[in-house]
């Protein structure tokens, strides 16, 4: 584990506890868009360029602000949330995740699939990404466009009704 | 010649070479970045007296003319008031984020700085996905205007936040669509690349820089009114708009804070005005062939100064939008635009392969009438049955 890995590694993770545990919403978006940016810098340590720069473009400078707006628009976000930021069945929840982690690593531990040898990684230019998404995965990019557009009208539809009730 | 072209790459190189390997690339890394922070500090410095002199003389003032041979020593008064004022925090401010605010602007700003190439070797950062990089801290800056107006409880902060996110949101499409075009014709996300791709003349004397072709020139002029957006300049000042909201998120800020606020704002300008020069206007090439023999880096902040001029010279012309006539500008004349722009661009690059006789001429004639045959009928259909006869002032000359 490179000392780089281990500085990002904690940075997301304390940033990820703090956006649960924060009383104000606002810090708790503003403590996840932390979380967004040291996965990203992860995936760029990693030597990901690609996926680090569309994680920023997309998550801190999109989803964030998204989110910002909706707490923003519906709440008072000056006040602390009455959630309790740990459920009284903490400890259920522990035991679940615990399953599902030991479970998952049993079977991954357990499988042939270690025994490979890692594949050599390919130069992955974003040349190459584009052509897979023109070509081999056209149709999946289509279906995903068509879907937010759905969804894009959708929202339209659902503001415009709500101005018609005044 | 090529000496003078490469001075500063040959001192880095002179300087670091003094360490042991081990920390080289870090010596390296921190001249850079000293380098990058002493030059646009020093430009920034400039900027803001230039900014007040033009502003002075369009609006029949003096400008300052106090301090120093015609207010030169202006920038440096203002930095010691600056950092000797008080800093206030309101009562009510979330005390975290109102300090953290200036800092996330002014980090994602100057990473943006480091992927432009200033010089022929003088790129700081060669990035693969340089402009990906550019526009993705680009979009951090977005956060830090919200905390900003967030964290200072303040009505007229959060108006000015909620305004300045929901036009760099609407302009950041048609500035990443404009960008688009040259991306496409160079097929290359690196800056460095992108202005190799325009180190060429053509019919020997002419730059081949983006801006000279049709599909260049409407992504230019796309570019440089989104980025004019992107950066709150007037005419789309409306976030600090101080006669309406004083001066929006920047209200509860004081002292060194709002400081670095107006550095990261100027800083921002900069960036985008950087990387316009980097995209459009051929970066640090030379526009005539007999001028080669001037060093890149010359070029580059020339282009660059004359881009912060023309900047300076809109801001003193023209007045501040209404914020619908904002919205409606961006969504339904700039990003039509650059889409037509992007089909514009793919025609340009595909009709390279005719060779019939004057086909670069017919090449050239078409993608022009595509461009401004829809400029026309959109700017039409905006302006609708509405006329503006002449205006008569009554008192001005």
């Amino acid at each position: 584990m490179s000392p780089v890995f281990a500085i990002l590694a904690a940075m997301t993770l304390a940033s990820a506890i703090a956006a649960m545990s924060f009383r104000k919403l606002v810090h708790s978006a503003l403590s996840m868009i932390l979380t967004f940016s040291g996965l990203a810098s992860i995936y760029l340590h990693l030597n990901a360029q690609f996926v680090g720069l569309v994680q920023v473009l997309v998550y801190v400078g999109a989803v964030a602000i998204l989110v910002v707006f909706a707490i923003l628009l519906t709440r008072d976000s000056t006040r602390d949330s009455s959630v309790r930021s740990l459920a009284k069945s903490w400890l259920t929840g522990l035991l679940v995740a615990g399953a599902v982690f030991g479970t998952l690593a049993a079977a991954i531990l357990g499988s042939r699939a270690l025994d490979r040898a890692a594949p050599q990684a390919a130069e992955i230019t974003v040349k190459k990404i584009g052509e897979q998404l023109m070509t081999r995965y056209v149709i999946p990019l289509e279906v995903v466009a068509l879907l937010l557009t759905a969804a894009m009208i959708g929202a339209v539809i659902i503001a415009m009704r709500e101005k018609e009730g005044k | 010649m090529d000496q003078i072209d490469q001075i500063f790459v040959s001192l880095k190189h002179w300087a670091v070479h003094f360490f042991p390997a081990v920390v080289q690339p870090l010596v390296s890394a921190g001249l850079s970045i000293a380098a990058l922070i002493a030059t646009f500090g020093s430009i920034f410095a400039i900027t803001t007296w230039v900014e007040r002199k033009a502003l002075g003389r369009i609006q029949n003032r003096l400008g300052p003319n106090r301090v120093g041979p015609f207010g030169l020593l202006q920038p440096l008064a203002d930095a010691i008031k600056m950092l000797t004022k008080e800093d206030i925090v309101p009562v009510s401010a979330d005390r975290v984020v109102h300090y953290l605010a200036p800092f996330a602007l002014i980090i994602p700003v100057s990473l943006a700085l480091a992927v432009i190439p200033y010089g022929r070797n003088m790129a700081p950062v060669d990035l693969d996905a340089g402009v990906l990089f550019f526009f993705a801290v680009g979009a951090a800056a977005e956060v830090a205007v919200f905390m900003a107006g967030w964290s200072s409880r303040n009505k007229y902060s959060i108006l000015g936040a909620m305004r300045a996110i929901a036009q760099m949101i609407s302009y950041e499409l048609p500035l990443v669509l404009s960008t688009i075009s040259v991306v496409m014709i160079v097929g290359s996300l690196s800056l460095v690349k992108i202005v190799e791709a325009q180190n060429h003349f053509v019919l020997g004397f002419l730059p081949g820089w983006h801006v000279l072709t049709p599909w260049g020139f409407a992504g230019f002029v796309l570019f440089m009114i989104a980025a004019a957006a992107e950066s709150n300049r007037a005419p789309f000042d409306l976030p600090e708009a101080e006669s309406e909201i004083i001066a929006g998120y920047l209200t509860e800020y004081s002292g060194f804070k709002y400081a670095l606020f107006f550095l990261g704002e100027y800083w921002g300008m900069f960036a985008v005005s950087g990387l316009a020069v980097t995209l459009f206007l051929g970066g640090w090439t030379a526009p005539f062939p007999f001028l080669v023999w001037v060093p890149s880096f010359v070029w580059f902040f020339a282009k660059l100064g004359a881009l912060i001029v023309l900047f300076i010279w809109i801001r003193g012309t023209l007045p501040r939008l209404r914020i619908d006539q904002l919205m409606s500008f961006a969504w339904k004349f700039l990003l039509p635009m650059s889409l037509i722009n992007i089909v514009v661009a793919a025609v340009w690059h595909f009709a390279a392969g005719w060779s019939f006789p004057l086909a670069s001429l017919w090449r050239w004639v078409l993608c022009a009438a595509l461009v401004a045959i829809p400029y026309l009928s959109f700017g039409r259909a905006m302006a609708g049955r509405r006329r503006f006869p002449k205006r008569v002032y009554q008192y001005a000359t």
